[in-house]
């Protein structure tokens, strides 16, 4: 579980976070939902100890990570993976080379079969076993992502981030990476956090959900009580999507009689 | 410049505490050799060879008076392929060509958030990324200034030979009269501290890179020129310190 006390973070005078306060609970996906501009990426840098908070605390399962030692914050990093958006592959190294890499750095003690062997089960778990020779130039978006998911799971992480793992998707492909990163997710009872703005993803993977809002967050809950939320923000946020809007249309219609069930 | 210049010597300092383990360093070190080293002999053994040649023939369109002797074009050429043109002139086309890469290299990798990937894996993207490339280079930039330094020597050779501006006996007499060590010793001096501003400041534009494309050409073009400048500040001191 990671608990996030009080956070606040600003850029030249300009306050980005705004004293946040959340747990993201183990063995789901938790969800940070919000506009474009509203703090998600930089609360998850803070998170993930690439940017250091203002104020406030991290804790990651009881042990405090900001403003903790040096040593405290790389083992506790060593147990994070994160899906970038741009997946961040590196691209002068294979596919295989690229989920080899955490286990080649961070598990020296691994013998060279051990480590293929936990690239090639890695791989095969992300569909991807016969990608291993291609180079990440040659290979499409989702299939990056699916390279991404797989490097970040390879030192068997505790802690699963994806910063906006649907943006550039087609919404198939994006189905099948939440769908992915739900399954991950509950077979190696892990915490993950998702930054996204995809309703979709939201209806789809959303167990527990924080909605921010200008550096606030303004509400929480689960993806079935986000349609009934009383926030006037989320629900415009919400409802600026025409998928969510389609719903709710064809709900209308199917209570005030005029499509007959 | 002096907020630059700090910034210049903390990211100097974050790339020595934490680093990576021996083996890795090693492996990425070589990997580097092969990029900033093996990759450049090409260009600096034309470079070179040519300045060699144009500083021979040229000497020897100067050098009318008849009471001085052939052999000290052979002379004049070798003091200054030593002195200056090996080192100096092997450096700049290196942080042409090795500076722009590097800074390119990791401004990339910075904006397509692979350094952040890095950092999020505790690795110490400073120490595993920059640290290999400045070794390399001070490693790699004297072998390269000992080769650009036999090439002008042998161009300068073939270019009097060839147009008839010296033979071949004079040209060695010349090349082999009044030898200095010490100068051997104050150019690879030269090209290891011009190794280390190369690769230190392009590492550093490249590393802290912001924005997209755009900005990583800025980045590079930035790099090569800052490094020329440093270049032609630090050959100016050393020459008179080390003379």
């Amino acid at each position: 579980m990671i608990e996030i006390h009080n956070i606040e973070k600003s850029f030249d005078g300009n306050p980005i976070l705004k004293g946040i306060s959340c747990t993201f609970e183990t063995g789901k996906c938790n969800l940070l939902l919000g506009g474009s501009g509203t703090g998600k990426s930089v609360l998850l840098q803070c998170v993930v100890g690439l940017m250091q908070p203002d104020l406030g605390s991290i804790t990651f399962d009881g042990t405090v990570f900001s403003n903790n030692k040096v040593q405290v914050r790389q083992e506790i990093r060593r147990k994070i993976g994160m899906l970038f958006q741009g997946s961040a592959l590196f691209d002068s190294m294979t596919v295989a080379k690229n989920v080899e890499f955490p286990l080649q750095m961070l598990t020296p003690e691994m013998s060279r079969e051990e480590r293929r062997d936990r690239v090639e089960f890695c791989l095969k778990r992300v569909g991807l076993e016969n990608a291993g020779e291609k180079m990440p130039s040659e290979i499409s978006g989702g299939m990056k992502k699916r390279v991404g998911i797989a490097r970040a799971i390879a030192p068997n992480c505790t802690y699963l981030f994806c910063d906006e793992p649907n943006s550039g998707l087609d919404p198939l492909t994006s189905l099948k990476i939440d769908e992915l990163i739900q399954e991950i997710t509950y077979e190696y009872n892990i915490t993950t956090v998702i930054i996204t703005h995809d309703m979709n993803s939201v209806v789809e993977i959303g167990d527990h959900i924080i909605f921010l809002y200008k550096g606030l967050k303004l509400w929480d809950g689960t993806k079935d009580e986000i349609l009934n939320a009383q926030v006037p923000e989320l629900k415009e946020f919400i409802f600026s999507s025409s998928l969510v809007r389609a719903a709710k249309r064809i709900d209308d219609e199917t209570h005030s009689g005029l499509v007959k069930p | 410049m002096v907020k630059s210049f700090g910034q210049f010597l903390l990211f100097m300092q974050s790339m020595l505490v934490r680093k990576e383990r021996f083996a890795v360093l090693w492996k990425r070190t070589i990997d580097e050799c092969v990029t900033i080293g093996v990759n450049s002999i090409f260009i600096v053994a034309i470079v070179s060879a040519f300045i060699g040649a144009v500083t021979c023939v040229q000497i020897a369109y100067n050098l009318v008076n008849p009471l001085i002797p052939k052999s000290t074009i052979g002379y004049m050429v070798r003091e200054m392929t030593i002195l200056e043109l090996a080192p100096t002139i092997t450096s700049i086309v290196l942080a042409g060509k090795v500076g722009s890469s590097i800074a390119g290299g990791l401004g990339t990798m910075r904006i397509t958030e692979q350094v952040s990937a890095l950092e999020v894996m505790g690795i110490n993207s400073a120490s595993y990324l920059v640290l290999p490339r400045i070794l390399a280079a001070i490693f790699m930039f004297p072998l390269l200034v000992v080769l650009a330094m036999a090439l002008s020597i042998i161009g300068g050779y073939l270019a009097g030979s060839l147009t008839g501006s010296i033979s071949g006996q004079e040209y060695i007499e010349g090349i082999r009269s009044d030898f200095i060590p010490y100068n051997i010793v104050f150019a690879l001096i030269k090209s290891v501290v011009f190794a280390f501003l190369v690769s230190a400041i392009s590492a550093f534009k490249g590393y802290f890179t912001e924005g997209g494309a755009l900005e990583v050409g800025t980045a590079s073009t930035t790099a090569v020129n800052n490094s020329i400048i440093a270049i032609l500040i630090a050959d100016f001191v050393l020459a008179a310190v080390l003379l």
